[in-house]
């Protein structure tokens, strides 16, 4: 009996997933907003105590200003970002044509700065591309996430859940170990949360400042004692993309504030 | 870029009492950081705020290297008069911000 009972046992674990608990459903999945404290959701509610928007108010600056050699602002191509740029963020990393891959939208605004202002491209968290793109991403809050809806884009959605799911760093942690199986507990006195990316670049108060999805990614993996990949990097944006993707349809609340 | 977010309510009835809102873009930076080479970053913070009613100073704060980047700050007046708000923030390296904000008193 306890023979077959240890064949039982193998085969159960055998056909056991990597990851137990598996993916969230969508009916379960929560924004960050959720797990904060009521000081940290008034912060981010009232628009006048949300520091994001000082980043946003820079940002309308910056979306008018000329620049580079062509003379030309955001503005002259894009108009009104009010009109135009409503829901852009939510679809963002997008297929680039040219390159052939997903681009953030970072990326995306530095290719337009080199492309079409012939101007040299912002360094990734510097103020002025966090302003842009805090500015843009804040056309598009109250709207559903629509990433990664484009076919092209299949295979690096794939590729960001393999590195979603993949054991890394001298902790062994994949993403999925705290965000998919342990959310809702706690790391030390920070709540773990479902790593849903809705409120980027969002306001952190630990970084005083607005940071970028990749920065907050960037930290997880200084957090699990991997190597992190460089800003701009191809398993970077293929991450982000995935989870955009895992976040499909949720609100978009950029700026967010998180502790 | 300095840039500061206000908020003050349009309208009062005379004899409110009034919150002002006020958060403003600075760094903060304490000058106790040091880089990694080990130079010390020097200080750069706000040192003084002052809020004036119509001309007079109705609220002023000193502030100190302890307190966090983009300063916000909450305060109470009673309405007395229609008119202005005027916010100044001063601060190291020559930092000088201002904004206003009006009220209807009614």
């Amino acid at each position: 009996m306890s023979f077959l009972r240890a064949i039982a046992v193998t085969v159960m674990l055998a056909a056991a997933p990597v990851l137990l608990a598996g993916e969230i459903p969508p009916g379960e999945r929560r924004s960050g907003y959720s797990f904060m404290g009521p000081d940290t959701r008034a912060m981010q509610d009232d628009d006048t105590s949300n520091p994001g928007m000082l980043f946003v108010l820079d940002g309308e600056t910056l979306w008018t200003a000329k620049g580079g050699s062509a003379g030309k602002a955001c503005a002259d191509c894009h108009g009104d970002a009010r009109e135009t740029m409503k829901g852009v963020a939510a679809r963002y990393p997008a297929f680039d044509k040219t390159l052939g891959r997903p681009v953030t939208l970072d990326q995306r605004i530095n290719l337009c700065r080199a492309n079409h202002q012939q101007a040299t491209p912002l360094p990734y968290e510097s103020r002025d591309l966090l302003a842009l793109s805090a500015f843009v991403a804040h056309q598009s809050r109250g709207a559903a996430i629509t990433a990664a809806d484009d076919p092209q884009l299949k295979p690096f959605v794939e590729q960001g859940r393999a590195l979603f799911m993949l054991r890394q760093g001298q902790l062994n942690l994949a993403c999925a170990n705290c965000h998919d199986d342990n959310y809702d507990k706690h790391l030390a006195g920070a709540s773990v949360t479902q790593g849903q990316p809705t409120g980027y670049p969002l306001y952190r108060l630990e970084w005083q400042t607005l940071g970028s999805l990749e920065r907050r990614l960037r930290s997880c993996m200084s957090g699990v004692r991997a190597q992190a990949y460089d800003y701009g990097a191809p398993e970077l944006v293929a991450l982000e993309l995935y989870l955009m993707a895992r976040a499909r349809g949720m609100p978009m609340e950029s700026p967010a504030v998180r502790p | 870029m300095a840039s500061a977010l206000i908020n003050v309510p349009a309208r009062a009835k005379r004899g409110d009492v009034v919150e002002i809102r006020t958060l403003t873009s600075h760094i903060m930076e304490t000058g106790f950081r040091r880089t990694a080479a080990g130079d010390l970053v020097p200080r750069d913070i706000i040192t003084s705020f002052t809020c004036r009613y119509n001309g007079t100073e109705i609220f002023r704060a000193d502030l100190f290297p302890a307190i966090a980047a983009n300063p916000y700050l909450s305060f109470f007046t009673v309405a007395r008069e229609s008119g202005k708000f005027e916010f100044e923030w001063i601060g190291d390296n020559g930092f000088v911000s201002t904004a206003s904000a009006s009220i209807t008193v009614e």
